[in-house]
């Protein structure tokens, strides 16, 4: 008797367990990102125009994107982790990075007159390489996946210039 | 079969006992709830939330009939439809504004006058514990309805909260991502967080609201100098006629009529802040619709989140984390880090008085350091009180277990 009330009992148990596993698993994909968020996340900007010591500010996957050119003064002041951060066009380096700051995502000032980004929120502060130089931010801003095309870069494309910079630790995925 | 009495006419005081035992429920949820003499306005404390949370859900009731939950209408739908045009929608919303920062305000005054009597110990650790999970739930509620509005503020409260998620140093993007459904807040998160807001988290909240009475029911509540006595031989003298020897009145009718009579006052203070000085749960830089390539120059929660994100504030990513989450739970703990046999109020506690009162004085300074920016003397100053608070958990179970029994 007791036998097959055990063998009920983990029979539906195990049922029972099985539905819910599965209704878990729809519950998380129903909180994914939809497949037309997914598909949004591509941008192409063109550099050609990008002056020297504006920050230039584009949109990546609903995330702001620097672009700096720097200028010789700029140059003259980086570290080597400052050098291989850098975007390499023809003799011209840019800084690409996601404008969010690595501590807790908000978006760093640049200030033109000391070539660096102060983060109002806890205070963190970056070189013009986009380079942590304060804490809290525990590195240097994000580098988006690209690719370059001529003088355009194609954001959420992975080109070889990336995968080196990852080879290197020199950023990380976003 | 129980017994059914045929005669009795529908709906009739008899027909409902027979049926749902009224009487029985009445007597031991009301009217023979004993609740000891010897306490005072801060034993209204739980009623007044009660009666706050009856308000912000009635309000919120006609709020969300004319709120958008979409990023392109939400901040007009509540700056403009509900405020200028919706009949008393301003109303509505001041009250819930107002409500929803008041009811932390008295959530404070309830646990901290818990703490300072030790009514979280012998029988009421369950009270305590359920106390805790109900500011956990009315901070995610007050946090999801935050956003809401679709301002600055929204937009970026939420996306450094929901970077939190992504535990510092273990790169968890993915789950930030999972949690707000896109790379950055927007319809997906807004949808989800409005569900949360109008269903789920009240939902949970109501059902912890019915288990936080329940673990108060068979330990009863505190009194003012932590007497353990006999409820039951307080409970006779007081059904014999002998209401002056007996240690207790009655929940229903009497105690209540001094709950209402507090909240009479509670209410005259709440309604004089909603009509004359809601601007101060409404934050200017909220009337800005969300821009997510524009950080707002200064990010700063509400002042009831304010000491917790002092101590994530002054220390580098992880460290900072671990602080904040042990923060966040360390309340939890209170019954089992206080070691001390003693159920008595703080003053007649030796050292533990001035932990009651270094606390105390510690969270209000991380809350004011939490809304002055993080420069300067500032900085200094949040540092140490963060680290005062860890050092004022560390000391607890040392100086309370050397206090001598009273």
């Amino acid at each position: 008797m007791s036998d097959r009330r055990d063998f009920m009992g983990m029979a539906l148990g195990g049922f029972t367990a099985l539905g819910g596993i599965g209704a878990l698993y729809a519950m998380k994909k129903t909180w994914d990102p939809l497949p037309s968020v997914k598909a949004a996340g591509f941008t192409t900007i063109d550099l050609k125009d990008a002056p020297e010591n504006v920050l230039v500010t584009e949109k990546w996957r609903g995330k702001p994107i620097f672009v700096l050119k720097q200028s010789k003064e700029m140059m003259e002041k980086a570290t080597d982790v400052d050098k291989k951060r850098l975007i390499k066009i023809g003799d011209d380096h840019y800084m690409v990075a996601v404008g969010l700051c690595t501590h807790l995502g908000c978006i760093p000032g640049y200030r033109p007159e000391t070539h660096d980004f102060l983060c109002a929120c806890h205070g963190g502060m970056y070189d013009a390489a986009a380079m942590v130089t304060k804490a809290p931010p525990p590195r240097g801003l994000d580098i988006p996946p690209f690719k370059i095309d001529g003088t355009k870069l194609i954001l959420g494309e992975t080109g070889p210039e990336y995968e080196k910079m990852l080879a290197d630790g020199i950023t990380m995925k976003v | 079969m129980a017994h059914f009495d045929e005669n009795a006419k529908p709906f009739s005081h008899q027909w409902l006992n027979d049926r749902l035992a009224i009487d029985t429920l009445q007597r031991v949820l009301s009217t023979e709830y004993w609740i000891p003499k010897n306490i005072n306005f801060l034993w209204a404390m739980g009623m007044v939330l009660a009666a706050t949370f009856g308000i912000l859900l009635i309000s919120g009731i006609f709020l969300l009939m004319y709120y958008q939950p979409n990023t392109k209408l939400a901040f007009d739908s509540v700056n403009y439809t509900i405020m200028t045009e919706v009949g008393y929608g301003w109303l509505w919303r001041h009250i819930h504004g107002v409500g929803a920062s008041v009811v932390f305000l008295i959530i404070y005054i309830h646990m901290f006058t818990g703490i300072y009597y030790g009514s979280y110990k012998r029988g009421r650790e369950l009270i305590w514990i359920s106390g805790m999970l109900l500011f956990v739930l009315f901070s995610a509620e007050a946090f999801s309805g935050y956003m809401l509005p679709w301002g600055q503020m929204s937009y970026w409260a939420g996306m450094v909260i929901t970077n939190l998620f992504s535990g510092g140093s273990l790169h968890a993007d993915g789950l930030v991502e999972w949690i707000r459904g896109d790379y950055v807040p927007a319809q997906a998160f807004l949808g989800r967080f409005f569900m949360l807001h109008v269903l789920l988290m009240p939902l949970i909240i109501i059902g912890a609201i019915v288990f936080h009475f329940g673990t108060l029911r068979i330990p009863h509540v505190n009194n003012q100098d932590g007497e353990d006595f006999d409820f039951e031989e307080a409970a006779r003298l007081y059904k014999e006629g002998k209401k002056k020897e007996s240690k207790v009145i009655p929940f229903n009718p009497v105690f209540l009529s001094k709950d209402v009579f507090v909240m009479g006052i509670y209410f005259i203070f709440f309604f004089y802040l909603v009509f004359y000085h809601f601007e101060f749960a409404m934050d200017p830089v909220n009337f800005d619709p969300a821009n997510g390539l524009k950080t707002p120059a200064h990010i700063y929660p509400e002042w009831y989140f304010l000491w917790s994100y002092e101590i994530l504030r002054p220390f580098p990513t992880d460290p900072g984390l671990i602080a904040f989450a042990i923060a966040q739970v360390i309340f939890f703990l209170l019954p089992f880090l206080d070691r001390s046999p003693n159920v008595a109020p703080a003053s007649r506690r030796g050292k533990f008085k001035i932990w009651f009162w270094a606390m105390l004085i510690d969270m209000i300074v991380l809350t004011f350091m939490g809304k002055l920016p993080p420069q300067g003397i500032w900085s200094t100053i949040g540092l140490i009180a963060a680290i005062t608070f860890f050092i004022l958990w560390i000391a607890l179970p040392i100086i309370t277990k050397s206090e001598e029994k009273l």
